[in-house]
Parts: structure tokens; C-alpha cells; sequence
């Protein structure tokens, strides 16, 4: 194998930490603020909408606002990780919340009235019924972010990206190919497993 | 005196309208009362005073001789089988594990949940090894309504309450599930509340009859006093009854 495909193999590889990182920090903070959620009607409207704001800020600019903010920003991947985390969060906590709340209002009742308590309802009931919603919401974050990762190239986070804006800077197609074919791929791979994953569950 | 179930002079108030006003009720062990009345009359409301999915705005509703605000609440349900129109059975487990939930959640051993499971599979009249692997969405209507009869029985509960449980199957069906019903209830001795709007099906189930009407009991007695019942609503309910004969 020569060196091109290595380093295509090794920022592939790079992407993927990337992307899992990201998703699995968002899911590890949405999912309980989001379960949280569905018990504060008022509490939750602030904050999905605070969440979708996130979610309207173009990546570049949020990369680019958080480079000079200490802790949480500057050169690298952390602070890749952190906005692709953000930006993960909508789809994560919508669909959770969404789920959660469309149990029917019959089932719920009688999971009240035959004694369950609320951890055992949450756990028992609303969460297996909710998720195909909540793989919906997982696989929308996870092929978005393989997509958004590649911007984070730009701030020295390493991943495919940095095949796309090397090629940008040299204007050379094929270097650019060489990031976008595989990022194109691996959202296609995630998206198809998702959704088998998503059908599985269903009822 | 101490009944089974009692309510004393109880309310029940939403947005400043009056659901229940002043409701005086009791049951004893192993009898059925069947609560009649219209939409709106606030009979379902009364029901679920009891197993405390509601609190009453003021008066007290005493089960087992203490008031239902004092019991613990997941104690107090699992002591009360309850089932609803819709059957209310959870879709993502098959019909066994819907049956033997109370028992699970009781901590029964398994090899006893499942004895208790096919004994009252048995005795809805569902075949165990047929119905036990199946999935709600894939029983009809009245198979539901076993399965959610069977569920409401799993843990041996006294008292049974029944929210229209029959009220959207077809006549054939219905009809099967109200003889099915008076031969469960000998056998497995239980008191229930059973809400119908239905006076054919009050008359055949219940050994007393309360009629409910704008939230108070308006007539209460023995089933067989209720044709003689002087009260304008009773003889509402029983001119549709003359209506169905005469055509």
C-alpha cells in the first residue's frame, strides 16, 4: 500500500474518534437532560430552543468564536469535539423528548395504575417505546457529524477535512476526493446500520 | 362500620367546574357495583379516586379501612387490578410478560409467574400455548380485552376496577366477554367497580346498580329495585331500554 492511502486509512481513522467522541458526549449529556425534560413542560421549551439556536450558527462560525475562548477553545481537537457535540445535541434530545412524550397517554396510565413507579415506567415502558425515535435521532446526529467533522480541518482537529482543505488550497481535485469520498461513505455505511437498528426496534 | 371501599362526601373540582359533588358510596367484598350514567357524569373520575390516578378536592375515599391518601401509592395499585377500555396492554412485550407484570414487579419467582400466567390465560378463555408468545398488536379487539382482564387478575388483587372494559368490542363479542366476566367474578371472588354506560350490561353484571348523574350518585340499590326506580334519569335509561324491545 503506498503513503497516500495510509494517510487516507489514518485520517479516516482520526474522523471516526472524531465523530464517536463527539456523538457519544452528546448523547452521554443529552439523553438524561432530555429524559429530565419531558417532566418540565416550561423548563423545556427554554431549552430545546436554546439548543435549535445552537443549531442555526454556521459551523465555521462556531469554531471560530470558541478559538479564543480559554478552557473549552483554541487549536485543536478538543475544541472540535466540543462543537461537534453541540451541534449533536438537537437531534439527540429532540427525538428523545419527542419519544418519550408520545407514549400513548392509555399506556402510561395503566403502567401508573398497575403500580409501577415513575423509574420503572421510564425504563420499562416510555424508553423501549421511544426508541426507534430515539435511533432516529442518534443516526440524524451521527451522519451530520460525519459531515460537520470535516470543517474541523480548519481549527487543526485533524480528520478527513484536512484532505478537503489541503486540496482547496492547492486546487487539486483528486486531494480533495481523497477527503470527501470517504467522509461520503462512512455517512452512507452509518446510515444504512442506523436504520436497520431503527427498524429493529420498532413494534 | 367499616365497608371495603367508601367514599365520604366527596368532590372533585377542574378549572372550576364540578365533576363529582358529594359522593357517598361503598362496596363490599365480593360484590360488583356497576356505576352507570352518561358521558360526563363523572363516573370514570370516581374510579380513578381509588387507585389515586386522582385526589379528591375535598371528602375522603377510604380502600381496606384506610384512606387512600394514606396508603402508599405503588402498594395501594398493585393491591387493585384495573382495565380500561383500550385494554391499555404495552405493545413491546408479548401478551405473557403483559400478563405477569404485577407479579414481576412483585418479585414473584419465575417458574410461579409463569403457572400464574398460563392458570389465567386459562381462564379468560385464551389458549397459553397459543396467545402467550404473541404481541398485543397482533390480538382483535375481545382478545385484548381478555388479555387486559387477565393482567388486571395476575397478582390476586381484591377489588377490580373496570372502565367500560367491554364498551368498543361488537355485540357478538361483547356479549361473550359480559358471560365470560360473570363467571370470572364467582370464580375468582372478587369485588369490582364496573363502569358502563350500558344499562343491559349494568343489569347483567352488577349486584348493585349506582346511577351517576352531573356528578352525584342519583339512585343506588339492588339491581332488580332499578326498574322501579323513580328517579328521571333511571327512567331515561329505561326507556331505552323499552325502545330496543319495541322495535
Amino acid at each position: 500500500m503506498n503513503a497516500f492511502a495510509l494517510e487516507i486509512l489514518r485520517t479516516s481513522g482520526e474522523h471516526v474518534v472524531l465523530v464517536a467522541t463527539a456523538v457519544v458526549a452528546a448523547f452521554v449529556i443529552g439523553a438524561p437532560a432530555a429524559i429530565t425534560l419531558t417532566l418540565h413542560a416550561r423548563t423545556r421549551r427554554w431549552v430545546l430552543g436554546l439548543v435549535n439556536v445552537i443549531q442555526t450558527i454556521p459551523s465555521l462560525a462556531l469554531f471560530g468564536v470558541l478559538l479564543p475562548i480559554p478552557l473549552i477553545g483554541g487549536i485543536g481537537k478538543r475544541t472540535a469535539i466540543i462543537v461537534l457535540a453541540l451541534y449533536a445535541l438537537l437531534p439527540i434530545m429532540r427525538n428523545m423528548v419527542v419519544g418519550i412524550l408520545g407514549v400513548e397517554a392509555g399506556i402510561r396510565e395503566s403502567a401508573l395504575a398497575m403500580g409501577m413507579t415513575r423509574q420503572q415506567i421510564l425504563w420499562r415502558v416510555e424508553i423501549p417505546l421511544a426508541l426507534p425515535t430515539i435511533l432516529a435521532g442518534l443516526r440524524i446526529a451521527i451522519v451530520s457529524t460525519i459531515g460537520t467533522a470535516t470543517v474541523a480541518a480548519a481549527i487543526g482537529g485533524g480528520g478527513l477535512g484536512t484532505f478537503i482543505f489541503r486540496g482547496i488550497a492547492t486546487a487539486d481535485l483528486t486531494t480533495v476526493l481523497a477527503g470527501a469520498v470517504p467522509a461520503a461513505v462512512m455517512a452512507i455505511i452509518a446510515d444504512e446500520v442506523l436504520e436497520w437498528a431503527e427498524r429493529r426496534y420498532s413494534v | 362500620m367499616s365497608a371495603f371501599v367508601e367514599f365520604e362526601r366527596v368532590t372533585y373540582q377542574v378549572d372550576g367546574r364540578d365533576v363529582l359533588r358529594g359522593i357517598e358510596l361503598s362496596l363490599d367484598r365480593n360484590e360488583t357495583l356497576v356505576l352507570l350514567g352518561r358521558s360526563g357524569s363523572g363516573k370514570t373520575t370516581l374510579l380513578k379516586m381509588i387507585n389515586r390516578l386522582l385526589r379528591p378536592s375535598s371528602g375522603e375515599v377510604r380502600f381496606e379501612d384506610r384512606s387512600v391518601a394514606e396508603w402508599d401509592p405503588i402498594r395501594l395499585r398493585r393491591r387493585i387490578g384495573y382495565v380500561i377500555q383500550d385494554g391499555g396492554l404495552f405493545p413491546h412485550i408479548p401478551v405473557a410478560r403483559n400478563v405477569g407484570l404485577v407479579p414481576e414487579l412483585e418479585g414473584w419467582p419465575q417458574e410461579k409467574i409463569r403457572a400464574r400466567v398460563d392458570e389465567l390465560l386459562d381462564a379468560v378463555g385464551l389458549e397459553p400455548e397459543i396467545y402467550a408468545k404473541r404481541y398485543p398488536g397482533q390480538l382483535s379487539g375481545g382478545e385484548k380485552q381478555r388479555v387486559g382482564i387477565a393482567r388486571a387478575l395476575a397478582a390476586d388483587p381484591p377489588l377490580l376496577l373496570l372502565d367500560e372494559p367491554f364498551a368498543a368490542l361488537d355485540p357478538v363479542t361483547r356479549y361473550d366477554m359480559q358471560q365470560h366476566f360473570l363467571k370470572l367474578s364467582k370464580v375468582f371472588d372478587k369485588a369490582a367497580l364496573f363502569v358502563t354506560h350500558d344499562l343491559r350490561e349494568a343489569l347483567l353484571l352488577g349486584s348493585r346498580i349506582a346511577l351517576l348523574h352531573e356528578g352525584r350518585v342519583e339512585w343506588i340499590g339492588p339491581r332488580d329495585e332499578f326498574q322501579r326506580a323513580a328517579s328521571p334519569h333511571a327512567r331515561t335509561f329505561l326507556r331505552t331500554l323499552e325502545l330496543e324491545r319495541a322495535h
